[in-house]
């Protein structure tokens, strides 16, 4: 059994314990074992990133200090989170300088980043450590009527050069993973655009049309489902449908998956034990395609 | 000549300023093209936001124009403009060195400030209700771990928001 250290960042146990429910049933039922350490604290993504980059650093390494400690290397849930700890880990080992900086202000905690272990998105570790054949042969319900529309989300994939996850511009190890299902990965305009998750809370407006372009191409594209891999996204894209039925009088209906929720029902996971509740948009019209 | 206003608010060595901080390395190299505005999705939907627009006005040292607007607080991070930029500017990262530095001077944004003093009184940014604490047993969670808010407040300490608390607290 492969075990890593989980990150579970703060919006996830804030809102969506649909998305934590599903990941660790789905990934326990895979081989992998998620260890929950004690005294993480925020990623330190880019809203935070915005005030003091270099302290963000700080944090995010803080993190990663503690997987080191306990010997294991991070899985991340989020993308959000994935790019904070992703990048700090590789720009802390690039870059001898930075790194002493930063283990100056991490010693005020009694602390040292080491640079010994690295930082995965749950995807890598699917993809690397189970492989997509082995998926495959797991499941028991394919998704095979299910048009799935993936959305990597932007802080999985750039930037490239720090997170060295998959190709920028035409990424294919999602869509991989979503075939892997059953499912069939659509295509659709402006697949790998943003949802304007981080404009959220400062410019909703603009925020909202953003989102409101993704539905809109999703739709055209006859998906069935959107399906995400960051609790923002997911936030952005869900919730964000009741807000563009008040702001612009459309209302489109689209359920919006987390990949490990699609991977947990193809594993033949009870749709009940996945806390379905937490959607706002309802997900019944995917369930009865599941069977 | 009297060039009024604009002598008093250009600052011809704010590229220094900014070079220096890390994330503002790479702006001197930018020549303008426009990729980055072509690739943004903010700038395709409002004026409000060009970074092309944003890089040009602080190469010409308009300090003010730049810390003291709302446009930097409109990029969505995305950092599609920073993937194709073609002289390698880290146009994402500049944004995030703009916005330290408007942090500093003391142009923040409501919502920022919220984000910084949440990251000193409770470690994280995003605040976990009772009800979902106690709905993690019902659905099969693990209870949470505890947040090491006390290792953070260290490594806070003499930052930007350490001194943006206490300004907080003074002003309260």
């Amino acid at each position: 059994m492969t075990s890593y250290a989980l990150f579970l960042g703060c919006t996830i146990p804030a809102r969506q314990p649909n998305y934590e429910v599903s990941a660790r049933k789905a990934l326990a039922k895979l081989g992998i074992e998620l260890v929950d350490l004690a005294n993480m604290t925020c990623c330190a993504p880019p809203p935070v990133q915005s005030i003091d980059f270099e302290t963000s650093l700080s944090i995010a390494a803080h993190n990663i200090c503690l997987a080191e400690e306990a010997d294991l290397n991070i899985v991340t849930l989020c993308t959000g989170c994935f790019e904070s700890l992703a990048m700090t880990n590789t720009m802390l080992k690039e870059n001898e300088k930075l790194k002493e900086d930063v283990n100056t202000i991490l010693s005020k905690a009694g602390k040292e980043f080491k640079g010994s272990k690295e930082v995965k998105h749950y995807l890598q570790v699917l993809k690397d450590d189970i492989g997509v054949e082995r998926i495959k042969q797991s499941i028991s319900k394919p998704l095979s009527k299910l048009k799935v529309a993936s959305f990597s989300g932007c802080h999985l994939l750039r930037p490239s050069e720090l997170l060295k996850f998959d190709d920028p511009e035409r990424p294919h190890i999602f869509d991989n993973l979503i075939e892997a299902l059953g499912a069939t990965s659509i295509e659709y305009r402006n697949k790998l655009k943003c949802c304007g998750g981080l404009l959220r809370g400062y410019a909703d407006d603009l925020a909202l049309k953003i989102a409101r372009e993704k539905l809109v191409n999703t739709t055209k594209a006859g998906a069935d489902c959107i399906s995400t891999l960051c609790p923002f996204c997911f936030l952005t894209l869900d919730m964000g449908q009741l807000m563009i039925k008040s702001r612009f009088q459309e209302e489109y209906n689209m359920p919006v998956l987390h990949y490990t929720e699609l991977l947990s029902l193809a594993l033949g996971i009870d749709p009940k034990e996945l806390a379905p509740e937490f959607h706002k948009i309802k997900v019944h019209s995917v369930l009865n395609k599941i069977s | 000549m009297n060039c009024g206003k604009e002598e008093m608010t250009t600052d011809l060595v704010f590229s220094d300023t900014i070079t220096s901080r890390l994330g503002g390395e790479t702006i001197t190299s930018c020549y303008q093209c426009g990729t980055c505005a072509s690739s943004c999705p903010v700038a395709k939907i409002t004026d409000k936001f060009n970074p092309r627009e944003v890089i040009k006005l602080s190469l010409l040292g308009e300090k003010e124009e730049v810390l003291s607007g709302d446009s930097i607080w409109l990029c969505c991070s995305c950092y599609n403009c920073q993937e194709r930029c073609p002289q390698k500017v880290e146009i994402a990262d500049v944004i995030y060195a703009l916005r330290n530095i408007a942090f500093e001077k003391g142009y923040i944004p409501t919502l920022y400030s919220e984000f910084a003093s949440a990251i000193i009184n409770d470690g994280r940014i995003g605040k976990i209700s009772k009800f979902m604490e106690q709905k993690r047993s019902t659905i099969g969670l693990p209870p949470l771990q505890p947040i090491g808010v006390d290792a953070l407040r260290k490594i806070l300490s003499g930052t930007a928001f350490e001194k943006f608390q206490q300004k907080k607290e003074e002003m309260s």
